[in-house]
């Protein structure tokens, strides 16, 4: 064994040893007595997963796998080949008639978390022009989602006003509160800023909770009504509600298809550039003439819109809002979301989504595990894939990569 | 006048709690200008260490003041392991990454704790066992508990060892010199991990004990009861000026009497909004807060 190995098996034994002194007194101690049977078994799994990890890497370390280095490196080329080949727009024009069909394939219970996977898309897509473009940290994002269902359910319960003019009024609504939010931190950077939007969004909940007279409270507003359209039936034009869950599938997904597109053209906009340029150096963007404060407070406003748009969706699609809906988590799991999936790409977000809301419907016993794994699966990826699963592609090169 | 004594005890109370979980946000950034995201948790973690180690200790059936002393004790270096281990995983291996990177490891281990109180816990609150410490007197017509005794006399102790430990020995010196310059601190020998370590489970120690003691306050503890101290707290740190000692112990009194008196006199739903009031004026108006220093670009 090298020095390097023995040492690394030597942390190896500490971590695990200080793992089980963390983990021994939170299920061990009980008033009854101590116990040691649960915590033992637990970490034992995970001290034998992570002998397998360890023991993997250095085997690769070692050159093991080399055999299978160049078949992966040429079945990975060929696949690259193969996807230049194929036009984007048909992979696309793919992607999207999947997406069109699927209600006609799937069951109910399908719709509905597919719903849900779309309402996130939008909010994902949103809160990545603030963190993922901008790079402002953002940890307040829910509130705009919050407003934007609060706008629609009291325009709906107390005026009646349809959904489709609310989605608008919403909508200016969430970039009025994103700026009201924007102005006061558009000074600070980094951490300040993360913890102050986390303030914010911590406020507008406990207003909502607590202006009985507007919002009824913890009690929430109930009777929103849903999308309506004019169908064309029997010879003439008539009123009908959009209630079933396919007609609200269809709904959010133009609602989230037009969010790809306005965020796809601003990726691809001199605004977007700008974000960008703001977040890889703010002084320098300033000094090349990019006004600063300006941009930040469209960064805010432009996700604000979008957190409006999903949360007139979200009031709709439940037809009940309460101020649980719009909780720290909820923005916690946004977030993971863009950082899964990687800050600033599209792709990425739509992956994240995904995978944060389809795939725990699909391990359905392991529900209560969700938010675990994925504070450990940030803490991780930050190690070891900071760019996330699907990495956002830059536009040209940095002088510094140029060489 | 009556009520105004009695809200200015229970303020000092909440103040002292808030200043010692304010030192380890202070503690942190003055080191490696890093908001500790989960040291909400922590404070957390101690709440419940606390219930645990009582609740044993109490069945062993050792009297009451030597089980709050064994578990306060036992709790405080459960919680500073569990500091040391978090800047050891999602911290120290960042420490050259963007400053987003890290705040995002760092949130991503505060949900993961908060989660893993849960998991282990139960999602109910968990109960003190029955009244640990009872009654109180009079003081001019307020109420004082001898649980606000404890609290103030606890906290008064732990920041006096603190002033000695920072300002006094060599490992003061130590963390007051990397805290100033990393790199100059470096070169005449000291061990700048080592001390970014300490300053965590320092600061862990403390909060361990204001969780502890909230706890016993309230009679239950609850698996998310680290949030909305720890940004409370964060805002003291601010208010004080970050990086500050003695601010962060002014700001946490102030942010607890602040609390306390517009709950008594303007209104107590909105309690929690003040503090968060009070974070965004002092950063936007006073971004050094009471104590602090100049705040360079980087900072703000």
């Amino acid at each position: 064994m090298t020095i390097r190995a023995s040492k690394l098996w030597l942390g190896y034994g500490v971590a695990m040893a200080w793992f089980f002194v963390l983990l021994w007194p939170l299920l061990g101690i009980k008033a009854e007595g101590l116990e040691f049977a649960e915590s033992i078994s637990i970490w034992l799994k995970v001290a034998v997963a992570a002998a397998i990890l360890l023991g993997l890497h250095q085997l690769k370390q070692g050159g093991l796998f080399r055999f299978l280095e160049k078949p992966t490196q040429a079945a990975s080329a060929a696949a690259d080949a193969l996807a230049a080949r194929v036009p984007r727009w048909l992979a696309l024009c793919a992607v999207a008639a999947c997406a069109l069909a699927f209600p006609m394939l799937t069951e109910r219970y399908a719709h509905d978390v597919a719903i849900s996977v779309l309402v996130y898309i939008i909010l994902g897509l949103g809160l990545n022009v603030v963190v993922g473009l901008a790079g402002l940290l953002d940890l307040g994002y829910i509130a705009f989602f919050g407003v934007g269902a609060y706008t629609y359910a009291l325009l709906s319960v107390h005026f009646e006003l349809s959904f489709w003019l609310c989605l608008p009024i919403a909508a200016c609504f969430s970039a009025i509160a994103g700026c009201i939010i924007g102005y006061p931190t558009l000074r600070m950077r980094g951490d300040y800023l993360a913890i102050v939007t986390l303030g914010f969004g911590e406020i507008v909940r406990i207003v909502i909770n607590n202006w009985m007279s507007l919002t009824n409270g913890p009690n929430g507003v109930l009777g929103i009504k849903s999308p309506g359209a004019y169908w064309f039936k029997d010879g003439s034009f008539e009123h009908i509600w959009l209630n079933s869950l396919e007609q609200l599938y269809y709904i959010i997904l133009g609602l989230a298809m037009l969010t790809i597109v306005a965020v796809y053209r601003l990726n691809y906009s001199r605004i977007g550039r700008a974000f960008e340029a703001v977040r890889e150096d703010q002084t320098a963007a300033e000094l090349m003439g990019v006004n600063t404060l300006r941009l930040k407070l469209l960064a805010y406003a432009m996700g604000a819109v979008f957190g409006g748009i999903a949360g007139t969706f979200f009031a709709a699609r439940m037809k009940f809002v309460s101020p649980e809906s719009f909780t720290f988590i909820e923005s916690a799991m946004v977030l993971a979301m863009v950082v899964l999936g990687g800050m600033g790409s599209i792709p990425g977000v739509i992956l994240g989504s995904l995978a944060l809301i389809a795939l725990p419907e699909v391990f359905r016993g392991f529900e209560m595990y969700r938010m675990f794994v994925f504070g450990g699966v940030m803490a991780v990826m930050m190690i070891f894939r900071p760019k996330g699963l699907w990495p956002a592609k830059r536009m040209g090169a940095r002088s510094e990569e140029r060489d | 006048m009556e009520f105004l004594l009695q809200q200015l005890v229970n303020g000092i109370t909440l103040g002292g709690v808030y200043a010692l979980v304010a030192l380890g946000y202070t503690m942190v950034y003055g080191i490696i200008q890093l908001i500790n995201f989960a040291h909400g948790e922590i404070y957390a973690a101690g709440g419940y260490m606390g219930v645990i180690l009582i609740s044993w200790l109490f069945a062993q059936g050792y009297p009451p003041a030597i089980c709050l002393g064994a578990a306060l004790l036992l709790a405080m270096g459960y919680c500073a392991l569990l500091a040391m281990a978090v800047e050891k995983v999602a911290y120290k291996p960042l420490r050259h990454s963007s400053r987003l990177s890290v705040l995002l490891s760092a949130l991503g281990m505060s949900i993961f704790l908060q989660n893993g109180l849960m998991l282990t816990q139960g999602v109910y609150d968990r109960a003190y066992p029955g009244e640990m410490v009872q009654g109180g007197f009079e003081v001019a017509g307020a109420v004082v508990s001898y649980m606000q005794v404890i609290i103030v006399s606890v906290t008064i102790v732990l920041l006096l060892a603190l002033n000695l430990l920072v300002f006094k020995t060599r490992i003061g010196k130590a963390m007051r010199a990397t805290a100033q310059d990393k790199t100059m601190s470096a070169l005449v020998g000291i061990n700048s991990s080592r001390i970014i370590s300490l300053t965590f489970a320092i600061g862990a120690a403390l909060a361990c004990a204001a969780g502890i003691m909230v706890g016993l306050y309230y009679g239950s503890v609850r698996y998310d009861m680290g949030f909305v101290p720890g940004i409370k707290a964060f805002s003291a740190a601010v208010l004080g000026g970050i990086g500050n000692i003695t601010g962060a112990m002014i700001g946490g009194l102030l942010i607890g009497m602040i609390e306390v008196f517009a709950a008594g006199y303007i209104s107590s739903e909105y309690k929690d909004v003040f503090a968060f009031i009070i974070l965004i004026a002092v950063l936007y108006f006073m971004p050094t807060g009471i104590m602090g220093e100049n705040v360079d670009d980087t900072r703000v």
